[in-house]
């Protein structure tokens, strides 16, 4: 294994000295390449999606396959653009000159996909790193066994072998991965493994992207509009069960919603609930299933606290064969409960009530910074006091995840839910470096900038620096002293 | 007053630092950080500060370096001056939230990328431009509204206790503080959580920064160094070739710089040319006895002088020398020094210089020197000298360095529309001007929907027309969404 690891290594920095993946026509190739397999493969792709996760296909296809295809597309479409040299302006001084920022790639690079989206967000940066001209390794999670199987099988069949390559496995591969030198590692994770990453790519001084994620907060407004409520609540439930039943890094982690208010988003909350999944959720078959054993003994655990469990108002039902929870809704849980601490992860939905909706704005500032606040108001005083006053990845007003599609958003966390972004040009971005070019010529030479210093150069510098070529021009010409 | 100070110097431990980073966490949080005003006041101070005091920051950079006053009042003094004025210009500008179009896939909705403060951030800054390289990061960490503390270098003591005592008076100190010492106060100071750390220093350093910074996920920004190579082609200008290398090597702090050239790449043939207009323009800048020129700064301490005097007497090395090698122990000073051919597996060649050595690596084809560049780690600045448009474009295309220059060193960095920063061994992230306000700024995604416009595909249950339309919508083709709404496409 480790010496298998060490050619694969040698290998991709072989290829990527070669020069290979520097040319447009290279990256364009791959991510058609990348096209093709999403479309020749879809059924592979469902089929590995639902024995790993029971996902539905349309959600498969809407957060997995519909994800890599907009982005590759997108990524195709504007590869000429990212790649152009941007010119900078520079100041009359040190004329005659021009300056430029060349994106150009890192080199070798690692990418740590997770287990929720095993295909996206296991190829989303991978076409980021491959626009910019990178060699790829991918490290897909072993969490998702059928899925990660599918892509070490399917990405050498279309994509350049040499260039890109995909390996599994569990801490023991990513502990080895971790001792070797990259150019740059993007991981989508926990916080805990987040700090090892980084950890090791300090040995190394290599630049992460750590896309973590948190507590999500919801913020609901009392709205009064029937319709209004209506489409909030079916928009909560979208952005809680209808994505991978919670397990998502921007997943509706929890409500705030005023005491008055709440008694109605609960009841609609129950019924939209029982109209999407049916009487009998456990057995619907628009829910996921908890990835595994351990994840479901945590939900479990979480609901365990009797004061959690007595906060239960909906659901709470479960099926330890087929690792399946019902949609479950819980009234104020102990706030120092961890259900309220940790990020929960999976298909419960705290409800915390407060006494005046402003209050949300103290409640999340007094926790982590979380990836996304979500936030459903017609309020504009409290939506510019919610973007002023609150810290997160970002916040999306009225709606639950569209972000995440949003390509000319950056997506990524900050504090405990990470830094980098990516998506659209910000994934380019992050897998090139900005190489700053300056070109002179040899006309035009001033002496001032040379020694030995004296009095007259002392006066001609200062002026430069002021950009003063008034008093500069005066100065030369032997007017001012 | 000055026993106090002293032993509240001895006294900062790991407690101390955790007691004032709460305090400067108490501080962003009641948000006074954030108002335009605040930063406004706070940079027009710094500025205030420079104004009314530069002859002591003259005279401090006279005691840690030697500094010339020219050099002094130029790259330290002027370049902050220039940073801070394009700050109070641009700031409006810069705190404007960014509108983008948002696709048809989200639509109705719009957009905006909102920059905010990190909150509480830490910038450890070096002793080769202690002045410049303390205060132009905290420019950029109070442009973006954060709350931050300073350590200057301790091996520049005078600019260090200089800055204590100028921040100390002119800044405000509920959000702004310097903390001066060495290895204990600084490990204090990395055992907190911060927003982010911005360090400028050696790579060995940046390792234990971003190491301490990893235990509480704050990213970090690296200022390195390495060895930036200057390639010379023949067929040019010689006289202002050499001009220039000697304006970004011994006119930078004695070549105590990092972004200095390092080593030079020339063909054989050309490279006796190079050396004597090299010697006959040094003599020129620095007189026949260059250790007595005014105009040198000295080395900073002992040990680098020690370290300088290593890569000279190595064996393989002391006979190369060409121009140059006298040193004066007592009074530090090092002579412009130039040497030939000097053995690529030699110390002064494995290591960066950071001194007024320059050796010179001779090649049979210029273009073989891309590869001696790439075959060692990612310099800060790469340099070429030549009229060939070729070669350049060949330069710009296979040379990883921070940045690149073409016909002149070191002048990348008073350019503040390029990002300066290095990559792969030379750091991580980039500064000066806006590229500076972004790197203590959050850049928060804000997407405003409205109620209206809500698919019912996005919803289960899940039915096959839905996935129809949804592969369209994925794709944002408007033909394509109408056709799949009427029943038309077939995707």
């Amino acid at each position: 294994m480790g010496g298998e690891l060490e050619d694969s290594l040698a290998e991709l920095r072989q290829t990527f000295t070669s020069g290979r993946t520097r040319s447009a026509s290279w990256r364009k190739n791959q991510l058609r390449a990348l096209l093709k397999l999403i479309h020749d493969k879809e059924d592979n792709i469902l089929e590995a999606l639902f024995q790993d996760l029971g996902k539905h296909h349309v959600e498969a296809y809407r957060d997995e396959i519909g994800v890599i295809e907009k982005s590759a597309t997108n990524a195709l479409d504007c590869l000429d653009k990212w790649m152009a040299p941007t010119k900078s302006r520079l100041p009359l001084l040190f004329f005659p000159a021009k300056g430029e920022v060349i994106s150009e790639p890192l080199g070798v690079v690692l990418v740590f996909g997770p287990w929720n989206f095993p295909i996206s967000l296991a190829l989303d940066p991978v076409i980021g790193a491959i626009a910019a001209g990178n060699t790829v390794m991918l490290k897909a999670s072993e969490l998702a066994p059928e899925s990660a199987s599918f892509l070490v099988k399917t990405i050498p069949l279309y994509m350049d072998s040499n260039a890109v390559k995909v390996i599994v496995g569990g801490v023991d591969v990513g502990e080895q991965l971790l001792q070797h030198k990259w150019d740059k590692i993007f991981f989508t994770g926990s916080p805990r493994v987040g700090r090892e990453v980084m950890s090791a790519a300090a040995q190394h001084l290599t630049p992460v992207a750590l896309e973590l994620g948190g507590k999500c907060p919801t913020i609901v407004d009392t709205l009064s509009s029937p319709s209004d409520i209506k489409t909030m609540v079916k928009r909560v439930i979208g952005g809680k069960w209808g994505i991978c039943s919670g397990q998502a890094c921007i997943g509706v982690d929890y409500i705030l919603v005023e005491e008055k208010f709440a008694p109605t988003v609960i009841d609609l909350l129950k019924k939209t609930i029982k109209k999407l999944y049916g009487d009998s959720p456990i057995n619907s078959k628009y829910l996921c299933r908890i990835v595994n054993e351990n994840h479901f003994e945590r939900l479990h655990k979480l609901l365990e606290d009797p004061l959690v469990a007595a906060s239960i108002i909906h659901g709470g039902s479960l099926d330890k064969e087929k690792l399946i929870i019902e949609p479950t809704i819980l009234l104020n849980p102990p706030l120092d409960a961890e259900i309220m601490t940790e990020e929960i992860f999976g298909p419960l939905l705290p409800i915390i009530t407060l006494n005046h909706i402003q209050e949300s704005i103290e409640f999340i500032n007094s926790r982590p910074k979380p990836l996304t606040i979500y936030a459903f108001t017609k309020d504009e005083t409290f939506m510019r006091q919610i973007v002023s006053e609150t810290s997160s990845g970002s916040v999306t007003f009225n709606d639950t995840i569209v972000q995440f599609v949003c390509d000319v958003l950056p997506f990524g966390g900050v504090g405990h839910s990470g830094f980098g972004r990516y998506h659209g040009k910000y994934s380019f971005d992050t897998f090139s470096h900005e190489k700053a070019i300056m070109q002179r010529s040899f006309l035009l030479d001033l002496e001032p900038r040379y020694p030995p210093w004296n009095d007259f150069k002392m006066k001609f510098i200062r002026l430069a620096y002021k950009y003063d070529y008034f008093n500069l021009m005066l100065l030369l010409i032997g007017l001012k002293k | 007053m000055g026993t106090e100070e002293e032993e509240k110097k001895v006294l900062f431990d790991e407690e101390a630092a955790t007691s004032l980073v709460k305090e400067l966490r108490a501080s962003f949080a009641n948000g006074k950080t954030r108002s335009y005003d605040w930063r406004v006041t706070q940079l027009k101070s710094m500025l205030k500060m420079i104004d009314e005091h530069e002859l002591e920051i003259v005279k401090a950079l006279r005691d840690d370096l030697s500094k010339p006053e020219l050099e002094s009042t130029v790259y330290e003094i002027a370049m902050l001056r220039n940073s801070i004025t394009l700050a109070l210009k641009e700031i409006k500008h810069w705190i404007k939230p960014e509108k983008v179009k948002t696709s048809l896939t989200t639509f109705p909705s719009s957009g905006e990328i909102v920059s905010e403060p990190l909150g509480v951030v830490l910038i450890i800054s070096a002793w080769n431009y202690p002045f410049l390289l303390s205060l132009d990061p905290v420019v950029g960490a109070i442009a973006a509204g954060n709350a931050l503390v300073l350590k200057p270098s301790e091996i520049a003591p005078a600019t260090s206790s200089l800055l204590a005592k100028l921040v100390g008076e002119y800044m405000d100190s509920s959000s702004i503080r310097v903390v001066e010492g060495a290895v204990t106060e600084t490990s204090a100071l990395l055992e907190q959580k911060w927003d982010k750390i911005f360090y400028t220093g050696n790579g060995r350093v940046g390792r234990i920064v971003m190491a301490a910074a990893a235990k509480h996920l704050t990213p970090v920004l690296l200022e390195l160094g390495g060895k930036s190579p200057v390639v010379v082609d023949s067929g040019i200008n010689l006289q202002v070739a050499v001009r220039r290398i000697i304006a970004g090597k011994w006119c930078c702090n004695n070549g105590q710089a990092c972004i200095s050239p390092d080593y030079i790449i020339i063909t054989k043939e050309y490279a006796p040319k190079l050396v004597d207009t090299l010697k006959s323009e040094l003599e020129k800048f620095y007189g026949k006895n260059p250790l007595e020129s005014k105009d040198l700064s000295r080395i900073v301490n002992s040990n680098h002088f020690t370290r300088l005097a290593k890569y000279l007497d190595e064996d393989k090395v002391s006979g190369k020398i060409v121009y140059g090698g006298e040193r004066d122990k007592t009074n530090l000073k090092i002579a412009p020094t130039v040497l030939l051919d000097v053995p690529r597996d030699s110390l002064i060649m494995s290591e960066e210089i950071f001194g007024p050595l320059l050796p010179i690596l001779t090649v049979d084809k210029i273009e073989d020197s891309f590869a001696i560049i790439n075959s060692g780690t990612k310099p800060l600045a790469a340099y070429l000298f030549t009229n060939n448009k070729k070669l350049r474009q060949q330069f710009v295309s296979t040379v990883s360095a921070g940045g690149l220059v073409v016909n002149d060193t070191t002048l990348h960095l008073a350019v503040h529309t390029l990002p300066f920063g290095g990559v792969g061994e030379s750091g991580m992230g980039a500064y000066h001007g806006k590229f500076s306000f972004d790197a203590f700024s959050h850049k928060k995604a804000v997407l405003y929907r409205s109620f209206a416009g809500d698919a019912a595909i996005r919803y289960p249950p899940y039915t096959g027309g839905k996935l129809r339309l949804m592969k369209v919508l994925m794709t944002g083709s408007i033909f394509s969404i109408i056709g799949a709404l009427l029943g038309w496409s077939k995707v």
